[in-house]
């Protein structure tokens, strides 16, 4: 199998006058596949998660950019929501939490207190969750709209049709 | 307020040592008494006819650079009587053993575990004396005002 190259710069998809095949680059279109098929684990911790609330249900419903399915299973989701304040204590628990997803996945903090620790500069807060995992999109406010979340998902979608995909297997070439 | 007047009458009766100051404050009396006493004050007005038999608040503040630093605060109300009143002790910081009230009212052992946890009072005769919020391994008590502002305990190790 060589190289499969694209008829047509960019483009993922490429009909024929015949019709009958799509020609794309396969880390384009998995990543295509990817964005639109976001499973997430909400770790809602705080006030946040109103928001949090009215930005996937009826109202906002961040649905229609396929992050829809709220898993409540660490192991079967691709983006950890991190809403709300971390403490110390909870530390652990967040870490543990990262560590049951499979590759490939991504993790948003929503709202100051998760981005930075807000106003909570204290004995008991985190200073943001990046001091524990690695964080994909930060959401500020205090709390966010619900136009943020959404913005905030728009720029994730975008992120994970751009990066170079983990593929877990390796195209042998000839 | 006849209740209130009465109450005051009786417990400078049958306290007439022990009570060091009775005065009003943001509409409640505050009693003033001394450390030892306290188990028998709040018993005296848990029984009835005073009958305050509900605790509402068990908490303490930090008055550092003052001689007795620590003041234990307790909030009590009558459900009879529809009246509250706030009785204080003062702890002083080489003696912060207090007795616990946690026999009197259950809710009282969270609210000294809470107090233990932040401030180090000891609760004498507490039946289970541990931290209530921070975690085990968690050094120092972090209401104090002498706990530094910035230090951090974390449980982990952090990221840069």
């Amino acid at each position: 199998m060589g190289k499969i190259r694209p008829i047509k710069k960019y483009s993922y998809y490429q009909k024929t006058a015949h019709g009958g095949f799509i020609a794309t680059k396969l880390n384009y279109a998995i990543g295509w596949g990817r964005k639109f098929s976001i499973f997430h684990y909400p770790f809602i911790t705080a006030c946040c998660g109103m928001e949090y609330m009215s930005a996937a249900c009826a109202h906002w419903d961040f649905d229609r950019f396929g992050v829809g399915m709220t898993t409540f299973s660490p192991r079967q989701s691709d983006l950890l929501f991190v809403v709300g304040t971390i403490t110390h204590k909870e530390a652990p628990v967040l870490k543990t939490v990262y560590e049951q997803m499979v590759e490939p996945n991504w993790v948003i903090a929503c709202g100051a207190c998760a981005v930075s620790g807000g106003i909570y500069d204290n004995y008991a807060v985190v200073q943001g969750i990046d001091k524990i995992i690695p964080v994909d999109v930060y959401i500020p406010g205090c709390p966010p709209r619900p136009e943020t979340i959404l913005n905030a998902l728009l720029k994730l979608q975008d992120k994970i049709q751009k990066q170079k995909q983990d593929l877990r297997w390796k195209i042998i070439k000839e | 307020m006849e209740d209130n007047q009465r109450i005051k009458e009786n417990l400078a009766e049958k306290f007439k040592d022990k009570i060091l100051s009775v005065k009003e404050s943001l509409g409640d009396t505050v009693i003033q008494v001394k450390k030892q006493d306290i188990l028998e004050i709040l018993k005296f007005l848990k029984d009835k006819p005073q009958d305050y038999s509900m605790l509402l608040d068990l908490t303490c503040v930090d008055y550092k650079g003052k001689r007795l630093r620590f003041e234990m605060i307790y909030h009590v109300f009558s459900l009879s009587k529809n009246h509250r009143l706030r009785i204080k002790c003062s702890v002083p910081e080489d003696d912060l053993e207090v007795q616990s009230v946690s026999g009197m009212w259950k809710n009282a052992n969270w609210l000294e575990r809470e107090v233990y946890d932040m401030f180090g009072i000891q609760f004498l005769s507490h039946p289970d004396l541990r931290r209530l919020f921070m975690y085990d391994g968690f050094k120092g008590h972090p209401l104090r005002k002498d706990y530094p502002l910035r230090k951090r305990q974390p449980r982990i190790r952090l990221r840069k």
